[in-house]
């Protein structure tokens, strides 16, 4: 490209259908982030996709205030502070991130390079892949109901993305968090009726948040269940009725055509699993030189892949990362010599790291 | 020495040999039955749940809140869903009875 000159229509065009970096990393957890790092001293830059809205992956969404106390150098940290110290680390780099999407598809080009496409159309064009989704992707975790699918994304959601779904609606809400809350006294005003199931009078949310929502029960605007969901009933993907497993046994129907459903997280493997990589119990088998899967090019770092003696801790991660990072320095600059230097002395990587 | 008893999600019972002091999810993992427990045992993830025989809910150590607040955030739960890696096994739970909740 250097040299090229292009008008800023065509760049603008180019730069929203497809983003060019060395190494496309999956999943922004501490092992995605640390990879940045390692990959930036080498001059490589690095483009992260997370489903998640933030980074740090299991270390922010499972655990922020679990102390851990195995990273070398910190004899306590907990996973947010770990999060927000790699994300200061990896500063200098400026790597680009794509939040609240997954990876959807993964395709090698006739010229060499890979080319993957997020869930909100965004494609990334790079020479190397890091793998580095630890689990799998957080998704919302879904009820058990036989007919669910048929009502999904129609009238059944997992979050509100326009809260004219729910305009004039008998909407339920099931959930006692602070997701369910918030919502709950969000759409309230705008709503022809809701309801609010959870399994017990217990809930754990801001406590501003669980008295307004009292409040809205004794003013009679917000009715309050305690049960489960038991079936769904309605037809051509719009919700009549839900039918809910009250905590004393009955069941009881409720009149609704929009539900949202506020169970927390799963964590799922999702569209890694169809690329063809040699997988081991939904692990990704690699080498220990350079942590590469089947597919040259592809790396697996972290949590989720797997050699005999993998041990699934964040320092492990790391190492991997490195290893990875000097293997695609190889693929991404063929013609390059790479030269083995340390952050202490090489006024080369003080640059890099913008302390020259 | 003592065991376990779990039933997988096809209805097999599988007879696990248990170790003294170790959280129920690790000697399921330990087995190599499917029991994803992402976080590890950091009562985080609730993706170690079970259904303890009813018998066998007494003899447990009830649940604390943290667990509550994992649990409630199940869509799908019964009178004695537990999650496993909230019972740490002894010798008084030889025979436990369990059965794996939906993957």
């Amino acid at each position: 490209m250097s040299g090229e000159i292009v008008s800023i229509e065509e760049y603008t065009a180019r730069a929203n259908c497809t983003r060019s970096c060395d190494i496309a990393i999956i999943g922004a957890g501490p092992v995605g982030l640390f990879a940045v790092f390692q990959a930036g001293l080498l001059g490589l830059k690095c483009i992260l996709v997370d489903a998640l809205e933030r980074p740090g992956g299991q270390c922010s969404e499972l655990y922020p205030e679990k102390p851990i106390y195995d990273i070398p150098a910190y004899p306590v940290i907990s996973g947010q502070e770990l999060t927000d110290r790699l994300m200061e680390q990896i500063k200098p780099f400026a790597p680009e991130f794509l939040y609240s999407q997954q990876v959807a598809s993964l395709s090698k080009t006739s010229e060499g390079t890979f080319e993957l496409v997020t869930t909100q159309g965004i494609s990334i064009s790079a020479p190397a892949v890091f793998i580095a989704a630890g689990a799998g992707s957080f998704v919302p975790r879904k009820p058990k109901v036989e007919n669910l699918a048929a009502f999904e994304e129609k009238s059944f959601f997992y979050a509100v993305r326009n809260r004219n779904t729910f305009l004039n609606r008998d909407v339920v809400i099931f959930g006692g968090g602070d997701s369910a809350l918030d919502w709950t006294l969000d759409i309230l005003p705008q709503v022809k009726s809701l309801t609010l199931v959870h399994r017990r009078d217990k809930f754990r949310a801001a406590p501003a948040s669980i008295e307004a929502m009292r409040k809205a029960v004794e003013d009679k605007r917000l009715r309050l269940v305690f049960g489960q969901l038991n079936g769904l009933a309605g037809g051509d993907g719009e919700l009549e009725t839900i039918s809910v497993k009250t905590s004393d046994g009955t069941i009881e129907d409720l009149k609704a055509d929009r539900a949202l459903a506020f169970f927390g997280l799963n964590i799922e493997l999702g569209p890694i699993a169809e690329w063809g990589l040699n997988l081991n119990s939904k692990l990704i088998e690699v080498d220990t030189e350079r942590f590469e899967t089947s597919t040259p090019g592809i790396f697996a770092i972290g949590d989720i892949n797997w050699y005999p003696g993998k041990l699934k801790l964040i320092l492990s991660g790391f190492h991997e990362s490195a290893l990875a990072a000097q293997a695609a320095f190889k693929i991404a600059r063929p013609d390059e010599k790479l030269v083995f230097r340390y952050t202490t002395s090489s006024s080369d990587l003080h640059e890099k790291l913008g302390v020259a | 020495m003592g065991y376990i008893h779990v039933t997988d999600r096809h209805g097999k019972t599988h007879n696990l040999e248990a170790v003294e002091g170790w959280r129920v999810m690790e000697i399921i993992r330990e087995h190599g039955l499917p029991i994803e427990a992402v976080c590890g045992g950091a009562c985080e993830c609730a993706t170690c749940h079970v259904y303890v025989a009813p018998e066998w809910q007494e003899k447990l150590f009830p649940a604390r809140e943290d667990e509550e607040d994992m649990l409630d955030e199940l869509p799908e739960i019964s009178q004695t869903s537990r999650l496993s890696c909230q019972i740490i096994w002894s010798q008084e739970l030889n025979g436990l009875q369990l059965t794996l909740a939906g993957g």
